[in-house]
């Protein structure tokens, strides 16, 4: 193929191309910088002093011997801390515990020493006077008359949200949601099904546990390189916990060993940068996969009551919801969590009223907060069980019943949002069609001596528009374009989706597009790589930008061709050409004229910020104790059919196989798209069958991967069909939708599903350990 | 402290280490060999895998004192000039690799894994890489990167 200067156009990749990601063979090689790959002249080496109790008072700190010991340089602890408290809506929460901890494995202070041995060493020397307190683990305990309280001060305590009328001195958000009437709903309604499900902490186990590097410039300048999700939030993070001036914090993102939303908020690197700045040297801080399970995050456990009502020819009516979250000690972001919880509770089905109810509570544990899914994957493990569970009381197929109520393009989500697209019903479609739903029989069937399979469906919802974002596109003198957008790649592809956007929207290849490295001295804001957010609204930042690139280039252009500016048009291999016309001027040229002739208006640049801006409608839901839920949209929909085999004398489910149909909009990178749905599925699957945190008397009792059980290669089935469909988006240049939380969502539903059709035997808490499914089995084995 | 003479990567190179210092730590160490990674320190994730002899071992549970004469490599000795060996390349082109951070202990498992049985089946890819833990992909494209790799293999060699 020529162009229409006779030259060959390059073959272009970008936007639909499976290719590797950019970086790939540099992360095969082994040459992949992660922050522990680091290292500075002088560096230190920072170790933390964690604590032993789950509530005390502190009644003395004494760091003399640590101090002391040889190759120590720096010691800090709370008192080292500006007197304020930090928070993401609600400051409660101080990066080293001061006067208080609130739970076994809390910060109490940081070494730094010019080995890790030495740090360790110097930690116990550290004399830590506590004063024990009573305590709460679980969400029941934490909301009893008179239980301890966790935090005296909650009221003083700064808040940027409302959090509902709150009531127990340990509930930190209680809200709500109501559309139409749900008394009026269940009286109308021919079966009305109460049930109450149940989720555990589960860890996000990214393989490169957290670390940070800082190092102070003769300037007072701060530069941290870490493993974050966002360095727009370390930056924040930073200083609001030391009060630096943001303006003095350079917050960068090398390599990252994934996330899944254990790193969206900055920790370890405050730690680093108080040791740097007391040492006056650089400091590297790296847990141990013990420390960052002790002392990261978690997924909120949850307890959720669904009433539904239901026609007897299968139409849903009324659903009443109450949903628990235990949102461990400190509030990070539950209040958003619970939120989300009440804002998919209907899951994606039409009703004619819903009232939903949510409480995050205190207890005496690690602070739960974002973990792919955010309160999706609660809500939906029991809105999808809870179908099911409909759908044998009606006697109707689990498919036909949610068929019949499937939400539809142009409807109204709770809260008031219109679906704009929806490529829900293909999904069902084609994960139906794909896994043989229709031809194998309903309520299992045996597979082998004692064991019986069973096929399960789950759907999914989930939103792809959440927060703020922007991007800088700039041509430079070769023609090729430097992308800068601050959003950081945990692993999941984005760099190469956005070079594949940016490219696509100039028609030119992937390797023409330089990603800047995410750097907040350079770098845009980005709120952060979660929340499936990424390839949608920075996608939307770079269509922005590139829209004034294009329109540049041919305003150049056209002054170098003395043509008319409306019949210029881009075409691929980086060309501006005249529509039916033979003139035509490379990117290359356009962008020397622009950047060095007097007359070319200078350098190539273009720019977009964008958010979502999606009100809800208090018409048609009345709702209070809500985060803004204004700058939420893009709907993203996903069906999954998960065949389970169960050994019914050890009570072993095995996930046999799965067929996950996920509408993207449109796939950017379908290799990508396929690697998001079954990495997210098995996590699901983790979640639903192994994975648990299990704390005793407020100790954690498994950190660690020989006692904290993620899925391995056996336990994973190969057999997972990532189907992908594509109804565009009309809010994204490309059309596509966010797909890194939705295969997450919908699995533990579909495998429950799954077990419930091989046994008959519904499990409505999770994980369905072999224990617990041998005592729904046989209820005459002891109880787990 | 003790000297340790072996090879690494087709060098012979000496650590001066105390009694407990790991594997795992001299290559992140004075070996300046970054490419193996550290997960969990207790051998159960896999992340530092290496070739101790021809054998997979967790790097972090040989001590450094017991490698005298030993042959390590690791995934930087699995590459030539920075071109990707057979199994990285397989592991590039069937998209395997996400955040990456696992990959290279993967990577020297699956190599492991091909060096003992040049044509697995499935089953027996899944069952020599159960030992290194991966977060992101959910595994099924590094089993086809596996058995691509056992294919380019084979026609390399034919």
């Amino acid at each position: 193929m020529s162009g229409p200067s006779g030259r060959a156009f390059k073959r272009v990749r970008n936007v639909g191309a499976p290719i590797p990601r950019l970086e790939a063979v540099e992360k095969a090689l082994g040459a992949a910088v992660y922050t522990d790959d680091m290292t500075l002249p002088g560096m230190l080496h920072g170790a933390l002093l964690l604590s032993p109790h789950p509530h005390a008072r502190i009644v003395m700190i004494d760091t003399a011997r640590a101090r002391a010991l040889a190759g120590v340089r720096a010691v800090v602890t709370g008192a080292d801390l500006p007197h304020t408290r930090v928070g993401m809506l609600i400051f409660d929460e101080t990066p080293l515990a001061r006067e208080r901890v609130r739970y076994a494995g809390e910060p109490v202070a940081a070494v730094a020493a010019d080995d890790i041995e030495i740090a360790r060493a110097a930690l116990d020397l550290i004399d830590v006077r506590y004063e024990p307190l009573p305590a709460v683990f679980t969400i029941d305990e934490a909301l009893a008359p008179g239980a301890p309280v966790l935090h005296e001060d909650f009221g003083a305590y700064v808040k940027v949200m409302d959090l509902g009328p709150l009531e127990g001195a340990n509930e930190l958000c209680r809200c709500r949601m109501v559309h139409g009437d749900v008394a009026a709903g269940f009286t109308r309604s021919d079966v009305v099904l109460e049930r109450t499900y149940e989720t555990s902490a589960q860890y996000h186990a990214y393989l490169e546990p957290a670390a940070a590097l800082a190092t102070f410039d003769a300037l007072g300048k701060v530069t941290i390189w870490s493993s974050t999700q966002s360095i727009s939030r370390v930056q924040a993070n930073i200083h609001e916990a030391l009060d630096i001036p943001m303006s003095k914090i350079r917050a960068i993102a090398p390599r990252i060993g994934g996330g899944f939303g254990g790193k969206s908020e900055a920790q370890v690197q405050v730690f680093a940068v108080m040791l740097a700045r007391a040492a006056r040297r650089p400091v590297k801080i790296v847990l141990s996969r013990e420390e960052d399970t002790m002392a990261m995050r978690s997924r909120h456990p949850s307890r959720i009551r669904l009433k539904t009502g239901v026609t007897k020819d299968g139409k849903l009516v009324a659903r009443e919801v109450e949903a628990w979250i235990d949102g461990g000690a400190y509030a990070e972001e539950s209040p958003v969590i619970i939120n989300v919880i009440l804002f998919f509770s209907t899951g994606p089905y039409r009703f004619d009223a819903v009232s939903s109810t949510g409480h995050a509570v205190y207890t005496n544990k690690l602070r739960a907060s974002a973990m792919r899914g955010f309160g999706n994957v609660q809500i939906t493990f029991a809105v999808e069980s809870h179908m099911d569970e409909l759908a044998a009381a009606l006697g109707m197929d689990p498919v036909d019943f949610r068929l019949k109520n499937l939400i539809q393009v142009g409807d109204q989500w709770l809260g008031g949002q219109p679906v704009r697209s929806s490529g829900l019903g293909r999904c069902v479609e084609q994960a139906i069609e794909r896994s043989g739903w229709r031809t194998k029989p309903r309520g299992g069937w045996v597979s082998g001596e004692g064991r019986r399979r069973g096929l399960g469906i789950g759907l999914t919802c989930h939103t792809s528009a959440f927060m703020s974002t922007s991007a800088i596109v700039r041509l430079m003198e070769d023609g090729t374009v430097a992308l800068n957008t601050g959003s950081v790649d945990i692993g999941q592809g984005g760099d190469t989706a956005m070079a594949q956007m940016c490219a696509g929207m100039l028609g030119l290849d992937v390797d023409d597009i330089c990603v800047v490295a995410p750097d907040t001295d350079a770098s845009p804001y980005n709120s952060g790589t979660n929340a499936s957010r990424s390839t949608h609204m920075v996608g939307r930042a770079i269509g922005g930008a590139c829209d004034q690139v294009v329109a540049q280039l041919c305003d150049r252009a056209s002054m170098m061709l003395g043509m008319p500016r409306e019949r210029l048009e881009i075409r691929p291999g980086g060309v501006v050409a005249v529509r039916d016309g033979n003139a035509s001027v490379a990117f290359r040229d356009v962008a020397m004229f622009a950047t060095h002739a007097a007359i070319g208006g200078g350098p190539i640049i273009g720019t977009a910020a964008v958010t979502q801006n999606e009100p809800l409608d208090p018409a048609h839901t009345q709702s209070e104790g809500m985060l803004s839920f204004d700058a939420v949209g893009a709907f993203a929909f996903g069906a999954q059919v998960v065949e389970a085999e169960v050994d019914e004398a050890t009570g072993r489910a095995e996930i046999v196989e799965a067929w996950c149909a996920h509408d993207v909009g449109q796939a950017i990178n379908p290799s990508a798209v396929e690697g998001q749905i079954q990495g997210g599925f098995v996590q699901g699957l983790g979640y639903a069958l192994t994975e648990e945190m299990v704390w005793q008397d407020g100790q954690l009792v498994n950190p660690s991967f020989a006692g904290y059980k993620i899925p391995s290669t056996l336990d994973a089935p190969y057999a997972i069909h990532s189907i992908i469909v594509e109804e565009p988006d009309p809010g994204h240049p490309f059309g596509a939708k966010g797909i890194g939380e939705p295969p997450l969502i919908a699995s533990p539903g579909a495998i429950a599903n799954a077990i419930a059709d091989a046994v008959g035997v519904r499990m409505r808490r999770l994980p369905i350990t072999p224990e617990r499914l041998m005592f729904a089995l046989d209820p005459s084995e002891a109880k787990p | 402290m003790i000297a340790t003479r072996f090879n690494v990567n087709g060098e012979d190179r000496v650590v001066q280490a105390p009694a407990h210092r790991t594997l795992l730590d001299a290559l992140r160490g004075p070996l300046a060999l970054n490419g193996t990674k550290k997960g969990c320190d207790i051998g159960a994730c896999g992340s530092c895998n290496v070739l101790l002899d021809g054998v997979v071992v967790r790097a972090c549970l040989v001590l450094v004192a017991d490698l005298a004469g030993a042959d390590v490599r690791t995934i930087e000795g699995l590459a030539s000039d920075l071109v990707p060996g057979i199994v990285q390349q397989a592991f590039i082109d069937a998209g395997a690799i996400q955040c990456g951070f696992c990959m290279p202990g993967m990577i020297v498992a699956a190599t492991g894994l091909l060096k003992d049985n040049p044509s697995p089946t499935v089953d027996e890819v899944r069952a020599g890489l159960a030992g290194t833990l991966c977060r992101c992909s959910g595994y099924v494209k590094v089993i086809e990167a596996v058995l691509m790799a056992a294919r380019l293999a084979k026609g390399a060699s034919s």
